[in-house]
């Protein structure tokens, strides 16, 4: 079994991981200093630690994921935690429990960690108040998804040495996502600039508050940036008519390689899947490794949340 | 009954404009017989009580106008022995209750019982509301005629809007003719649809699903043109929002008549309060931002609200344990609403006689009911308090059955001292 140095954990820490609007700079940057020592560890042949040996992890997903389920899944077993997940879409609460009860249910287990994803803002936070043990929100609603950020910030450090000075355009269904609200608050804190494109029915109310410029024109939005993020249109979450059709959306705001060159020349391209390949993407783009760092992604996405199981699990 | 006379108190009552030091003198039918510093010693018989209430403050009893209790179907969140004991110990002796219980109060069957259920259970005066369409549905509108022959005061559907217009051009025209008031929530469904709060940058924080003002005016809008069709007695519940003042204080100077309420929430409180989900705050209307609750501050001010209510809502701790886009709307409030509503004095927000007239014959007056007064020979329904009394806010000290309470540690200045019910003293601290 590989072994690697005691990192002692962050002073004074929260006990959860709820968003990274609750986090400091210190703490964000202690996570992905941690998450470095765990990018090697994951080449390697010997995955396993044992720093999580005798804690349990419960991954309680209320909805639908792949990646992000499954990374927890990974990082956890890799630190040497007994891992449950508990797919939740078609479990429970159908029957009429609600989450507070899950919860107690669950914490009577006396679990050391639970990893949480819901479809309603606030819901960690409220499982927060309610168990013993450290939660980690793993996507809540359109408001937090602190390791997804995370994950793309230690993607861009790996490439580009920092995030301080950067600028970095996000671009898309802004409104609907949780992944733009925690890289809003992450790379800001990082010290980059950020940029938001979005139609204007996509951009949610009050969103320069956050320490954004707002665009509606991609040209100008992605003007002298070094990262530009894609999101993915939840359809899923869209109620009502947003838009006039998929290819309207492609024509202005799907991103091919001509409107890449409004960026940066080196400038590289990130997707938090899953992708809708010809919506918000040109298909060759999102596979040209020379510019698309999506599977560098979801392979950082293990390391940070070995490093934040880690750092949290008490 | 005994008389009884209350001596040294500073008595405001602004339906007879009257602001000064004074007695008053209740007759043994529990009707004010003489008021004010000209009370003289022959009106006082020699067997009256005489209760010294030196250095607090006598207003006419509150008038609320917009309170929930659970009964029928609900009992478990509030009764009519609970509202009472919530409401005595809030100064409030005349409770407009609303329809939305279940059954909802849309038939006469349904009247009987809720009149004669209060009559026996709560010793308060309550005038209950009847729902302005069947089953608060907003497709046919009740029996306002033999609903109202049964003692119902007023309909509303409560926190819902009547969507069609067509509707609602025929409940005002329907109304006009039997001269009963119509009590429109302003809200349009397809804006609000799943929200939660106000459209803002709070709302993009959280990450719940906002509804803009605009939800409201446009509502407002609508029924205001309506009604110089159909002129009718016509009041809307709450207003929240700069934007539906603006609309009001143009229709007014139009001569458009109607009324206007807002909750003490919207006047006490703004999203910011919120904080992390904190679904007790979860209101409808929402609360908004900062400018908006100041304008309504200036609303009253100049006239362009009337009335101030405590939207009082009794929810159990489980509608309320859920994420907040699952929570149930609403908070109570009628035990605090005075003393809520007296910080808007202390902080100079608001003179008292403005507080105290929005509280008591303003909505007297839009009901049409003979309370909110204490001229000579109306009933003697009192709230006796101490302007000066701090006190902090606690849930577990509140009467209502429910506590969800949206100003929990809200430190207060200025607490009930005494209630008085048709001269009978039913709350005293």
């Amino acid at each position: 079994m590989a072994t690697l140095k005691k990192v002692s954990a962050i002073k004074n820490a929260p006990k959860h991981l709820l968003g990274i609007q609750n986090l400091s700079v210190q703490e964000a940057k202690n996570i992905l200093t941690e998450a470095k020592t765990f990018i090697k560890l994951n080449r390697s042949s010997s995955k396993k630690l044992d720093l999580l040996r005798g804690k349990t992890q419960i991954n309680l997903f209320f909805e639908p994921s792949t990646r992000t389920q499954s990374s927890f899944d990974l990082a956890g077993k890799r630190l040497g935690a007994d891992v449950m997940t508990m797919n939740m879409s078609n479990s429970a609460l159908k029957k009429g429990e609600t989450l507070i009860d899950t919860a107690m249910t669950l914490n009577a287990m006396h679990p050391d960690l639970i990893v949480i994803r819901h479809q309603d803002s606030g819901a960690p936070n409220l499982l927060s108040q309610k168990v013993n043990c450290t939660v980690i929100n793993a996507g809540d609603g359109r408001r937090e998804h602190p390791t997804q950020a995370l994950l793309d910030a230690l993607t861009i450090i790996n490439r580009k040495g920092n995030i301080e000075g950067l600028k970095i355009a996000i671009c898309g269904d802004i409104l609907h996502s949780r992944v733009a609200r925690s890289n809003i608050y992450l790379m800001n804190m990082l010290g980059a600039e950020v940029n938001v494109i979005a139609p204007k029915t996509l951009m949610p109310h009050g969103i320069e508050k956050l320490g954004v410029k707002a665009f509606t024109d991609m040209k100008k939005g992605l003007d002298g940036c070094d990262i530009v993020m894609m999101l993915r249109l939840q359809n899923e979450r869209m109620q009502g008519s947003f838009l006039p059709s998929k290819r309207e959306y492609y024509e202005f705001f799907g991103l091919t390689p001509e409107k890449l060159k409004f960026a940066n020349k080196d400038a590289l391209l990130m997707h938090p899947g899953p992708m809708n390949r010809g919506v918000e993407i040109d298909t060759k783009l999102a596979d040209d490794i020379n510019v698309s760092l999506v599977k560098e992604q979801v392979e950082l996405g293990v390391a940070v949340r070995m490093a934040c199981l880690k750092l949290y699990c008490k | 009954m005994t008389e009884k006379i209350l001596t040294n108190l500073r008595i405001i009552d602004p339906s007879q404009k009257m602001d000064e030091v004074g007695n008053i003198i209740i007759d043994n039918n529990g009707k004010i017989k003489s008021i004010g510093k000209s009370t003289k010693n022959s009106d006082i018989s020699k067997s009256a009580e005489k209760i010294d209430l030196k250095g607090n403050i006598a207003i006419p009893g509150i008038v609320d106008m917009k309170a929930f209790v659970g009964e029928p179907g609900f009992e478990y969140k509030e009764n009519f022995r609970t509202l009472t004991q919530a409401a005595l110990a809030g100064g409030v002796t005349s409770i407009v209750t609303m329809p939305n219980t279940k059954p909802i109060i849309d038939n006469v069957s349904m009247v009987d019982f809720i009149i004669r259920r209060g009559r026996d259970k709560a010793k308060v005066n309550l005038f209950p509301c009847a729902s302005i369409t069947r089953q608060t549905e907003g497709n046919q509108m009740t029996e306002f005629g033999l609903l109202k022959a049964r003692g119902i005061i007023g309909f509303s559907d409560v926190n819902k809007t009547i969507q069609n217009t067509e509707l609602m051009s025929r409940i005002m025209n329907y109304a006009s003719d039997l001269d009963v008031l119509i009590m429109q929530h302003a809200e349009d469904y397809e804006l609000s649809k799943s929200s939660c709060i106000n459209e803002s940058e709070v709302a993009t924080r959280l990450g719940l699903q906002g509804v803009s003002d605009i939800a409201e005016k446009i509502i407002i809008e609508r029924d205001l043109s309506l009604l110089s069709e159909f002129p009718c007695r016509y009041h809307i519940n709450q207003i929240s929002s700069k934007n539906s003042l603006n609309v009001i204080k143009k229709n007014k100077s139009n001569g458009i008549k109607f009324s206007t309420g807002v909750s003490i929430n919207n006047l006490s409180l703004n999203q910011n309060d919120i904080g992390e989900f904190r679904t007790f705050l979860k209101l409808s209307p929402p609360l908004r931002s900062e400018e908006d609750r100041l304008s309504l501050i200036e609303g009253i001010k100049n006239d362009l609200i009337d009335v101030i209510v405590s939207d009082h809502i009794p929810e159990d701790e489980e509608s309320k344990r859920l994420p907040f886009a699952q929570a149930a709307t609403g908070s109570i409030g009628i035990e605090t609403l005075l003393s809520l509503a007296l910080e808007l004095y202390h902080n100079d927000s608001l003179p008292l006689e403005k507080i105290i007239k929005c509280l008591t014959i303003n909505p007297a007056k839009i009901l049409k009911i003979n309370k909110g007064t204490l001229k000579k020979g109306s009933d003697a329904d009192l709230c006796i308090f101490d302007l000066e009394k701090p006190w902090v806010v606690k849930a577990e000290n509140l009467k209502s059955k429910s506590k969800n309470t949206a100003i929990e540690n809200r430190k207060l200045q200025g607490k009930v001292k005494m209630t008085l019910l048709n001269g009978k003293v039913v709350y005293s601290n």
